[in-house]
């Protein structure tokens, strides 16, 4: 009994420091006081004083998270729709293709749908004008496309769970099916719906490859700032702004998991 | 909320001379189910049913799981349609009419109280559908909690409630919106044997009180004895037998009914005298020449099934006066359960029959035991015969 769980402790510590060791790294060194990224100077908030001074960061980092949010908004709409089909496609084989086509975008690799989005902007431009030109909206729809497929599948798995005789029920007591999704349905799968948005919040927030494909000059979000300015030679400014984008994903995360717990919670109850 | 019917109220009942609906010439059904057929791809859940309720019945579908139960209460429902066939209820032909239409409320066997609102929110639900005022909707919900006994847990969540209240819940939910008929779906399925007497009691104040039809689907024959008016007894989604609890447990027109509801002894025979009221069966497996006092039509030889309960064979060491309707075997096993003793008895021809009698006298000594020599005994009428 002791040895195995001394054997878990030290696979376990080995595997955090494997995954932590290089984030660790560079939150050290966004406090370093030296110019030199490999130097250590002793410890100062200078870098962050600097990052705010510098508007270019400031305006992609703003203008990421406009993107997030509105990406995230809309694909919480889309994805919960997509899902709740999916789940009540009742048992055809238009369901298994369905789901497939719904889940592929998450397995596909980025630049593949990066090319693919920026090639349908293109032909979607030449054929009758919209989107005049790539941007923000560009990056936008394409966030939104992908960010709506984890969604739905948060929220398929949510609703497969659900018991469906409390729609019967609702149905049973007078509701329209209509107004039966807004009483019943949403209310019980809203924590998926809530994780499934601070998921695409995320998602959207880290995206460097996809963006980088279909957006426009002066349309620059803050992974391509940063990856930009990397290219350039490595800043200890980017090491603090890198610190701050740790941050913020780290909330998203943490608080996608306990939307999640709650849920799990929630599903026990109802037993 | 158990009452035991006092003498003064047995004497007092008055329409006791008044035929139920159901006996009545002519009477109108509420509910009306004609030759209803549901497929699912090639199989037939529920097969050309046709079936009349009566106003203020309290009416048992009762089966096996796979019976067809269920699906006919959800055709009542709206929640499947028939493949074939109407469903009629007061006079209105529901085919085509939603759920959220009918005139009808259903307690399901999960209770599916909605877990995010409160008992007050889930009785008002359906009242708040229908759009009627706030002052209203708080008073219909309130005095419905009133009457199910829960009104001082209004503001709780389900899932803070035992099964019992959930069930109260859901039965409250179901009757606030005065349905003219409350389906319920295995109602006591969820409770504990204790709980499940004192709801059987109070379901059936409830159903007089308020002057529902009920429409119960279960799998239990002690709840559908209980409960109903009436029993329609379901197999391979045929009706095979519709009777008062009394006719279907003392009558069973089936092998099947007989074995279903209550346990029962099948003797094999064939028919060896036919008389208009009274029917003389020589069964081997028996090994003896059974009495039945009543006439049945059947062919001259024909293989029929005589049917005698447990309860209503005698057991005893000496032979009995009587000649008719009495088999000798040998004790195999007994069971003594306090106020009665099971015994399992094996015939000459291998035949096992069980037989219950209530342990009136309290010396041990007259106790029958293992490998004892018995004879069993019926009176003439206390058998039935089967010829399906």
């Amino acid at each position: 009994m002791k040895r195995r769980s001394l054997f878990l402790n030290t696979t376990a510590t080995m595997g955090f420091i494997f995954l932590y060791a290089p984030m660790i790294a560079l939150v050290v060194y966004s406090f370093n006081k030296s110019k030199l990224v490999t130097v250590w100077g002793g410890w100062s908030l200078k870098w962050y004083g600097e990052l705010f001074r510098n508007d270019q960061i400031i305006d992609a980092a703003l203008l990421s998270f406009k993107i997030a949010f509105i990406s995230a908004s809309v694909a919480v709409v889309l994805g919960t729709m997509a899902g709740f089909v999916l789940s009540r496609f009742s048992r055809s084989r238009g369901k298994m293709i369905l789901s497939g086509w719904i889940s592929a975008p998450l397995v596909m690799p980025e630049v593949i749908t990066g090319l693919s989005l920026l090639l349908l902007f293109v032909a979607m431009e030449s054929a009758f004008g919209w989107p005049a030109g790539r941007g923000t909206i560009t990056i936008i729809i394409a966030h939104v496309t992908f960010c709506m497929a984890y969604v739905a599948v948060i929220v398929q798995s949510r609703l497969s769970q659900m018991d469906e005789t409390l729609e019967e029920a609702a149905m049973d007591l007078g509701a329209k099916p209509s107004s039966l999704f807004f009483l019943v349905t949403l209310p019980l799968i809203m924590p998926a719906v809530i994780s499934g948005w601070l998921l695409s919040f995320t998602l959207s927030l880290d995206d460097l490859v996809i963006a980088s494909f279909v957006s426009g000059p002066g349309n620059s979000t803050l992974p391509m700032v940063i990856f930009s300015k990397v290219r350039l030679g490595v800043s200890p400014e980017v090491n603090a702004l890198a610190t701050l984008m740790i941050l913020v994903v780290a909330i998203g995360v943490i608080a996608a998991m306990w939307q999640m717990r709650r849920q799990a919670k929630l599903l026990e109850r109802q037993e | 909320m158990i009452e035991t019917p006092s003498d003064s109220a047995l004497e007092a009942s008055p329409q006791i001379t008044e035929l139920p609906l159901w006996k009545q010439e002519g009477a109108t059904p509420f509910l009306r189910i004609e030759n209803v057929t549901k497929k699912f791809g090639d199989f037939t859940a529920v097969d050309n049913i046709s079936l009349d309720i009566y106003k203020n019945e309290l009416f048992c579908l009762l089966g096996g799981s796979g019976s067809g139960k269920s699906t006919l209460l959800r055709m009542l429902a709206g929640f499947e349609s028939p493949t074939s066939g109407r469903i009629i209820i007061d006079g209105v032909d529901m085919s085509g009419i939603q759920p959220w239409k009918r005139p009808i409320n259903m307690m399901f066997q999960s209770y599916a109280l909605f877990p995010h609102l409160s008992v007050e929110d889930n009785v008002a639900f359906g009242l708040k559908r229908e759009g009627l005022g706030r002052t209203e909707v708080k008073q219909r919900v309130a005095k419905m909690l009133d009457m199910v006994q829960l009104d001082h847990l209004g503001k709780r969540k389900p899932h803070q409630l035992s099964g019992g209240q959930r069930q109260r819940v859901a039965l409250a939910r179901s009757l606030v919106k005065r349905p003219k008929l409350l389906l319920l779906d295995e109602p006591l399925g969820a409770l504990d044997k204790k709980l499940r007497e004192e709801t059987q009691f109070e379901l059936i104040n409830i159903q007089e009180e308020l002057g529902v039809t009920f429409v119960v689907v279960t799998h239990d024959q002690e709840e559908a004895m209980t409960l109903a008016t009436r029993i329609g007894v379901m197999n391979h989604g045929v009706i095979v037998q519709t009777a008062e609890p009394h006719d279907v447990y003392e009558y069973p027109n089936s092998r099947f009914v007989a074995q279903f509801v209550g346990s029962v002894n099948l003797f094999e025979g064939r028919v060896i005298e036919d008389q208009p009221d009274s029917v003389r069966i020589n069964s081997q497996e028996a090994g003896a020449v059974l009495y039945v006092s009543h006439g049945i039509s059947c062919a001259p030889n024909q293989k029929v099934h005589v049917a005698v309960r447990p309860e209503k064979m005698r057991i005893s060491r000496q032979q009995p006066d009587q000649q008719e309707n009495c088999v000798c075997g040998v004790v195999e096993e007994y069971a003594y359960m306090g106020g009665l003793t099971v015994y399992r008895v094996r015939l000459a021809s291998g035949k096992e029959v069980r037989v219950t009698q209530p342990n009136i006298s309290r010396a041990s000594s007259e106790r029958l035991t293992w490998n004892e020599q018995v004879y069993l005994f019926w009176d003439l009428d206390s058998s039935v015969v089967l010829t399906a």
